[in-house]
């Protein structure tokens, strides 16, 4: 059977001189297809005497085997030809800039808003939200500032008329929930507040947080309690509060709250401008009259309250420096507080 | 409020350094602002007695000096004063010293002039910071030449001359009016110090007279104390070196011992204090009364003011001789031929001063301090004693033993019953019963211990105090707030926190807009008249009624929002100017709409959120924007156009929700932008926040997807150019119940389609039904496509492409 040795070889030829597997393909259907080599032998059976052709038969199949065999293997060789040159084509730049989908980012203010109603919600806070304009009522004279107290004047205070103003504290909301609400409850009132101030360091708009508790055998002591609490939350683990005294109409004992400064540990530095100590907070015990006002019975409940800037808690916590960066809105800044 | 440590230390021991007291002050609620040590600048520099005076060998106009320095040595000195003279007392800076020049620090060294050595330099009043009322002289032109009298060679110049004092800047808390004063101070860090309180020299004696002068207060309820007193044989001169001193380390100028006495007392005892030249009185009467509607006064310093009642006059027998509590008349001022005086000592309404201040835009020492409340009880009787006293000290004049006084206030005393544990109740801490005793004494309450309880009698200017808190904060602040032990709630009840569904949805609704790319942006909640000029809004707009603030900072800043979007374009062109080429940017905020105006009620306070893109993007973008909060809301929003006098007019839409308007969109007015110079495209959307709000937290609604693969068509058509995207959606998924959704994704032009025409291509998907059994065949969703094709071509002439 030199013929069939013959059509090997030339297959193993043409096999190999085939670059790709289209190529490939038409050589396999030279010998193996319809009008194939090996088909076209298959076809001189007839020919072949009655008594040789399973002998016949047997060789044919038997080089057919081959053959597949054969094509098999080249296939195999060609595609990882092919897929070799496939992957050295596609190789991509790497290094260059991937296909983002934009990120904006919540406003810093926003973003410590959320964490400080974060951290005393799990403590147990409700939050309320009372009206931007408020009555003289709401702001002033329920939180124990009549008309004629000077304490009036330690907030310059934007009149709409007809006893209407702009909040200058979110203490006035605490009224409001008092009068709805009987205790005991813990509260939690974020919002907007404003004053006639406009420098570098006041902002005629800024936000405040207020947060006001009221139960039975409430003392000074819970509340030096919560706000260490709340300071090591915010600032850091390591963070101390100090009590000093101060005032306001609303509260009585009132206090300062500072904060030991967490950029020199308490050390002195000028952030702190030497003291180890950052003025973060004003709080104190509710004034009895607040709760007289609100028809809580200040001989069987106490409570306290505190009240703190939310601009100036970001601004400690981001080391922001001018308050106005808060209200410019400049995407260059707005853009670093993506986390 | 300043206070002089020197002066301090007049009314009680203070063993403790400057620093040390400040920190002492600070813990028990006196924040000191500022402490100055008045001599910081000049250092080295010391009392020279001039030996001898030599002509300079090369200079006219210089001359060399022996000077006796004491323990310092002789030294020579070569200098360009004409005043200097052999045996006269000079302050000498020496090698190494500092002294005042021009407003900073000058360092002097021994150094040669014209080739003399000179081993410092002799000082001026100026160079020591020092005026006339410090250290007669101190003005002259020349060296400061020194009394022998009270200087030394070899000595600190520091002392001498008044210096070696520390300035105290006290921040005094709005309650605590009676810390207005040096002597009130005193009584807190005597307090503080647990040292005997030194009460001011009150005595005088008196002679007789016949004069009276009738005190007659019409207003009781804005003059609840009036005291005058009488004194005669005045002689108008010069104050006292150690009076003018004081008054100088607190910025005062001396101007006569009479007036300077007035002074004196406002600061020493928080006294406002009047001196009347008591000639000019007519009719020796005093009538404390509103003026009348146009009632004229010239004060002190001749101003002429025009009244109304609302303003309070001291008066004569005929007319105004004072504003009361702000400024005395020119006419009956103290002048040099002054020899007889009439003191006020009063309480006047701290909101009536004020009010009056303000209005007419006068103010002095006087009516600062009566802003910040004078108590009828204690302060003025204590002033008039002090300034009778001084009189007398000083010489000047005569007080005789006519004084009047009217008083409108309840003199009662006050008493508080409280108990140890009450205080302690509220304060959470064991405090002993002699520290709440002792400190409450200290801050001169009279206690009677009664055991479990005791009574508080309050200090007559302590009107601050009003109940049992008002004594726990005084037993705490002197105590130590470092004795406050935390703890945490121990007794309290349990309660429910968190966020209410409302806040819920804002953080959800801003996290969407985060998502999108957008900033969040905070501006003022006020704007402009201008803005509405600016978006072309007509007279009759609606966003035109807004709330104004009677008192703003500025025009600019004057009106509540009725519409965000002003701020926002504000922001736009910031950026923009500051090379932020591209942004996007949102903001959530209330407007504040009033029905009437000027506001009667409380106004509707309504979230709205605007939203911004500029730079890169277009319409659609801002678009996908709006429709995605619609879609994490479950919100149907629909789009159709309309004009807006600040939108792009063909690139503009009103946003319904659920056929509610609720806001707009588009694209920002070229020829505002053109006024702006703002030089890229800007798109804008408002909205009303809260339809999304409304839609929040309803839960999921759970379909259970079918087994089979949606099956998916394209199909183009071609349609007039009139024809909107809404409309051939609309005529879809009206055609066909099983189509899910049909979405335009191409748009094509082309002459072949014809004038006026356009292709409009979009993706259809059809959904087997839930229960289906089958998946939907190819030939089912060819059926429908046909149909769609049919309704297409009937109900909008599109053709098949």
């Amino acid at each position: 059977m030199n013929e069939n040795e013959e059509i090997v070889r030339e297959a193993e030829r043409l096999s190999e001189q085939a670059e790709d597997s289209r190529a490939l393909y038409e050589v396999k259907m030279s010998f193996l297809g319809r009008t194939g080599k090996v088909t076209s032998l298959m076809k001189r059976m007839k020919e072949i005497a009655q008594e040789l052709r399973p002998a016949f038969g047997k060789e044919v199949n038997a080089l057919r085997e081959r053959l597949e065999a054969l094509f098999a293997a080249r296939e195999e060789r060609v595609k990882e030809r092919e897929l070799a040159r496939r992957l050295a084509r596609e190789k991509v730049d790497v290094t260059m800039p991937g296909r983002r989908s934009r990120t904006g980012a919540l406003h810093p203010v926003t973003k410590v808003k959320e964490e400080l109603i974060d951290i005393f919600s799990g403590m147990g806070f409700e939050v309320f939200e009372g009206p931007e304009i408020e009555n003289d009522y709401y702001n002033f004279t329920a939180l124990n500032t009549p008309a004629d107290h000077p304490a009036r004047d330690m907030q310059d205070t934007f009149y709409l008329g007809e006893g209407l103003l702009l909040r200058t504290q979110t203490s006035a909301g605490q009224i409001r929930f008092m009068e709805k609400r009987k205790p005991p409850f813990k509260m939690l009132s974020p919002g907007r507040v404003f004053r006639s101030d406009d420098d570098a360091t006041h902002s005629p708009m800024f936000h405040q947080m207020e947060g006001l508790v009221v139960d039975r055998g409430v003392t000074l002591c819970d509340l030096k309690g919560m706000l260490d609490e709340f300071a090591r939350t915010m600032f850091s683990a390591s963070s101390r509060t100090r009590l000093r005294p101060s005032y306001f109409p609303f509260t009585e004992p009132s206090v300062e709250v500072d904060v030991s400064c967490a950029s020199c540990g308490g050390k002195g530095c000028p952030l702190c401008k030497g003291t180890g100590w950052i003025e973060v907070l004003g709080a104190g015990m509710v004034n009895r009259r607040v709760l007289e006002n609100c028809g809580v019975d200040p001989d069987e409940y106490t409570g306290f309250a505190f009240g703190m800037g939310i601009e100036r808690i970001a601004m400690l916590k981001y080391g922001i420096n001018n308050i106005k960066l808060l209200t410019e809105n400049d995407t260059r800044f707005l853009e670093q507080f993506k986390d | 409020m300043k206070a002089p440590f020197s002066w301090l230390k007049e009314y009680t021991d203070i063993d403790v350094s400057p620093d040390r007291l400040r920190d002492m002050l600070f813990s028990c609620g006196f924040e000191v602002e500022e402490l100055i040590y008045l001599g910081k600048d000049v250092e080295g520099v010391a009392v020279g007695k001039i030996l001898s005076c030599e002509r300079h060998p090369n200079a006219d106009r210089l001359t060399v000096c022996r000077v006796d320095c004491g323990a310092h040595g002789e030294k020579q000195i070569v200098t360009a004063a004409t005043n200097v003279f052999e045996g006269a007392l000079v302050p000498v800076a020496l090698d190494g010293s500092t002294v005042k020049h021009e407003g900073g620090v000058q360092k002097i060294k021994t150094g040669k002039l014209r080739g003399v050595t000179s081993e410092g330099m002799f000082c001026s009043g100026e160079e020591l910071g020092i005026s006339d009322d410090f250290y007669e002289g101190a003005e002259t032109d020349g060296i400061l030449i020194l009394d022998p009298a009270d200087a030394r060679p070899g000595e600190d110049i520091r002392p001498v001359v008044g210096i070696d004092d520390s300035i105290f800047d006290i921040a005094v808390t709005a309650n605590r009016p009676d810390c207005q004063s040096i002597f009130g101070l005193a009584r807190e860090v005597a307090a503080v110090l647990k040292k005997p309180l030194r009460r001011p020299d009150l005595t005088y004696t008196t002679v007789s007279t016949d004069v009276k002068v009738g005190v007659e207060v019409r207003e009781p309820k804005l003059c609840p104390r009036y005291i005058g007193h009488y004194v005669k044989d005045v002689k108008v001169g010069t104050s006292p070196r150690w009076l003018r001193r004081r008054l100088a380390l607190m910025g005062l100028r001396s101007v006569n011992n009479i007036v300077d006495i007035t002074n004196y007392v406002l600061l020493e005892i928080g006294q406002p204090m009047h001196a009347f030249d008591r000639r000019h009185l007519r009719g020796d009467r005093i009538v404390v009364r509103r003026a009348a509607a146009g009632e004229k006064i010239v004060t002190l310093d001749e101003k002429e003011f025009t009244l109304n009642p609302e303003n309070l006059l001291i008066c004569d027998g005929e007319r105004p001789v004072a504003l009361a509590g702000i400024m005395g008349g020119l006419e009956s001022g103290i002048g040099e031929s002054t020899s007889d005086v009439f003191f006020e000592a009063a309480s006047f309404a701290r909101d009536s001063v004020r009010k009056t201040s303000r209005a007419l835009g006068q103010r002095s020492d006087s009516s600062a301090r009566f802003e910040k409340g004078v108590d009828p009880l204690f302060t003025p009787d204590m002033g008039m004693a002090r300034a009778l006293h001084l009189v007398s000290a000083l010489g000047c004049g005569t007080p005789t033993s006519y004084g009047a006084d009217a008083l409108n206030a309840p003199a009662g005393k006050r008493v508080i019953r409280t108990s140890y544990a009450s205080i302690e109740g509220l304060l959470g801490i064991p405090v002993p019963k002699e520290e709440v005793k002792g400190i409450l004494s200290r801050l001169e309450f009279e206690i009677d211990d009664m055991g479990a309880e005791f009574t508080a009698v309050v200090p007559p200017y302590r009107q601050d105090i009003d109940g049992s808190p008002d004594l726990a904060e005084e037993v705490i602040r002197m105590y130590g707030y470092g004795h406050v032990v935390p703890s945490f709630l121990e007794n309290a009840t349990v309660t429910h926190g968190g966020l209410t569904e409302g806040q819920r949805a804002e953080r959800k609704f801003k996290e969407v807009l985060r998502g999108e790319g957008y900033f969040e942006a905070c501006n003022y909640s006020f704007y402009s008249p201008k803005d509405f000029d600016l978006l072309r809004l007509p007279a009759d707009a609606p966003e035109r009624r807004a709330l104004r603030i009677l008192n703003p900072i500025g025009e600019d800043l004057s009106l509540m929002r009725t519409i965000l979007a002003p701020s926002m374009i504000g922001n736009i062109v910031r950026n923009v100017r500051r090379g932020n080429e591209e942004g996007r940017m949102f903001e959530l905020a209330n407007v504040y709409l009033s029905g009437e105006l000027p506001p009667k009620a409380l106004p509707e306070e309504r979230k709205r959120v605007v939203l911004a893109l500029w730079g890169e993007g277009d319409f659609f973008d801002l678009k996908g924007a709006v429709e995605a909060l619609g879609a994490a809301f479950g919100v149907s929003l629909s789009f159709e156009a309309c004009e807006k006098s600040f939108l792009h007019p063909g690139i503009s839409a009103t946003v319904r929700a659920e056929d509610r308007e609720i806001g707009w969109i588009g694209e920002l007015h070229p020829s505002i932008a053109a006024e702006l110079a703002l030089e890229k495209r800007a798109y804008l959307a408002e909205l009303d926040y809260a339809p999304f709000a409304a839609k929040y937290g309803r839960g999921a609604e759970y379909k259970n997807p079918s087994a089979f693969p949606f099956v998916r068509r394209d199909l183009a058509v071609v349609v007039d150019e009139e024809r909107t995207c809404a409309e051939l959606e609309a005529c879809i998924l009206r055609s066909c119940k099983a189509l899910r959704s049909a979405e335009l994704f191409d748009v094509y032009r082309d002459a072949r389609l014809g004038e006026g025409k356009k292709s409009m291509a979009f993706r259809l998907t059809f959904a087997p039904e839930e229960r289906a059994e089958k998946p939907v065949s190819s030939e089912t969703a060819d059926g429908y496509f046909n149909k769609i094709v049919a309704n297409l071509k009937r109900e909008l002439g599109a053709e098949l492409r």
